[in-house]
């Protein structure tokens, strides 16, 4: 009797055991944004802030509820992130093969390493008079704007992996008998792979920047970036907040979904 | 793993063809930053042979066999195999650096079939190749997994059925054992042993270890410091295989004390000007 008891208790253990890790985890996990939100309570009740500049949480939160409800966040969100992606497939697509050609060649790479650094360094906000005079106050501008970000910034990296790719593996397959061809496309691509999705998740965090700022200041009439510059100005201010959380929740999980990616596709880096 | 005593004493003595071509390096030159690593160099030895490179430090062992595989371009001279270059000759390479080596993106297996795929031999004749390959040496490794999965013997082991999957003439070994432990190296020259006794493969080895250098080679190639000569070819006549044992028995011992005077006085000469 006494071994049946044992028996049938032990698998209650063993979920237990084996979802205790993770429930700690998911603790750590909130301890921030819960003491963040506790914060904002606080600050907010005891009226250390004015509350003309910050609602409360509860109603930044029953903004976020109401708007998501009746798609009007939705429909933001949408509208910006069809923007980003567009400037980053555009940049992206650019990028890699224009990365994979200059690395390969430091002497090539050597001669316009200057430019790159230099646009780099520039702050792509700089540039959007100088896009708007070329693309017009469309969508394109900032779509523009904003893929010459993603392009530099994943060039820059793509020929970087290319041109610190291991010497070892190159010889490896050059002694194989590998033709330039093969030793680009079954040696170098996948050498680059790492660095390349260092790139894509540093581009792919930009666009957002840029395509948030863009719809700020050029002419639009949707989107995050316009959504929170005019809750600014009629004042709606738990709107404004709850529509900054909301972009940030978005830079999160795009970063997080490459993240997810990148574990799934590049397994064996850094082993 | 029980390797040492994996190594049977009973295998039959080498069976060589009786004609065998020559390898000839003449007039190899190389510099590094104006400085001369090899002037004039010259080299005869025979296909089938296993030829061991010891020398002091920075002398240019690996070098040396960079520029007769072809990886790394030589200033001026030649390397002819049986009168045929380079290029014309079936050659393989294993590094020391087994980790950057082999292409961790793709499991063992696939790194193995790599070098037939380059050749463009279809996914059938592969597989065929693979198996007779794996029944010879007694293959116990999953090589559904990726390399950086495996222990380290067990990766420098599937680098060399990596090389050897070509049926190469002549097998290039640049201390492929240096990263390993003791047990696993004793293991893997009884291997490379039992490999070259059952094929015609030449190898070509290039060692810090003078027992290693000495033990597998059928001539050891003593080198000078800088600019490169040679010290010495000495001719290794021990019988195959040479096991453990082998490494205490006195002829053995002769012939190793041999190569470290050789050693040891070109170390005493110093860096020459």
């Amino acid at each position: 009797m006494s071994t049946e008891l044992t028996a049938s208790a032990a698998p209650f253990d063993d979920y237990i055991a084996r979802f205790r890790p993770r429930f700690y985890r998911f603790v750590r996990f909130a301890i921030g944004p819960i003491a963040l939100f506790a914060i904002w309570y606080v600050i907010n009740a005891a009226g250390l802030v004015d509350q003309r500049l910050l609602p409360s949480p509860i109603q930044t939160i029953r903004s976020l509820v109401r708007t998501i409800g009746n798609g009007s966040m939705l429909m933001d969100v949408g509208a910006t992130m069809y923007l980003v992606l567009q400037a980053f497939g555009i940049g992206a697509g650019l990028a890699i093969p224009i990365g994979l050609l200059l690395g390969s060649s430091e002497k090539v790479y050597r001669s316009v390493e200057f430019l790159i650094d230099f646009f780099r360094s520039t702050p792509a906000t700089a540039l959007f008079p100088l896009f708007m005079l070329i693309f017009g106050l469309g969508d394109f501008s900032k779509v523009s704007v904003g893929a010459f970000t993603v392009w530099l910034v994943i060039v820059f990296n793509v020929a970087h992996g290319v041109m610190n790719a291991r010497q070892t593996r190159i010889l490896a397959a050059r002694s194989m008998g590998a033709s330039k061809w093969r030793l680009f496309k079954d040696v170098i691509f996948f050498e680059t792979l790492p660095q390349t999705f260092v790139g894509l998740r540093t581009g792919v965090s930009m666009s957002l920047v840029v395509i948030v700022v863009g719809e700020m200041f050029i002419g639009s009439t949707s989107g995050l970036g316009h959504r929170i510059i005019d809750a600014q100005i009629s004042y709606r201010l738990a709107d404004m907040y709850a529509s900054i959380l909301i972009s940030g929740v978005l830079g999160y999980l795009l970063n997080y979904i490459f993240i997810l990616i990148e574990k799934n596709l590049i397994h064996w880096s850094g082993r | 793993m029980n390797a040492v005593s994996e190594l049977k004493t009973d295998q039959p003595v080498m069976k060589r063809p009786g004609r065998r071509g020559k390898i000839e390096l003449k007039g190899i030159s190389k510099q590094f930053t104006g400085s001369d690593v090899y002037r004039d160099f010259d080299l005869d030895f025979y296909e089938g042979e296993f030829l061991s490179i010891f020398g002091p430090n920075g002398c240019g062992k690996s070098t040396l066999i960079n520029m007769i595989s072809g990886l790394l371009p030589m200033d001026a001279g030649s390397v002819l195999y049986d009168g045929k270059t380079i290029a014309q000759t079936n050659i393989s390479y294993v590094f020391q650096n087994y980790r950057e080596a082999l292409f961790p993106w793709m499991r063992a297996i696939d790194n193995i079939h790599y070098p037939l795929v380059l050749r463009n031999i279809g996914r059938k004749e592969r597989e065929e190749r693979i198996d007779k390959l794996f029944t010879e040496f007694d293959v116990r490794i999953d090589l559904n997994r990726y390399p950086y999965e495996l222990s380290g013997g067990q990766q420098q082991a599937v680098s060399i059925l990596r090389a050897l999957i070509t049926e190469p003439e002549v097998l290039f070994l640049d201390e492929p054992f240096s990263a390993l432990d003791y047990e696993m190296t004793l293991f893997m020259r009884e291997r490379i042993q039992r490999i070259f006794m059952s094929r015609n493969t030449t190898m070509i080895l290039v060692s810090h270890d003078l027992e290693e250098a000495v033990q597998l080679a059928t001539k050891v190639l003593l080198l000078t410091r800088r600019p490169t000569r040679i010290a010495e070819l000495v001719d290794v006549n021990v019988p195959w295989p040479r096991n453990t044992h082998t490494l205490t028995e006195p002829d053995f011992v002769a012939i190793r004390s041999h190569c470290l005077d050789v050693f040891s006085r070109e170390v005493a000469r110093g860096p020459r000007a």
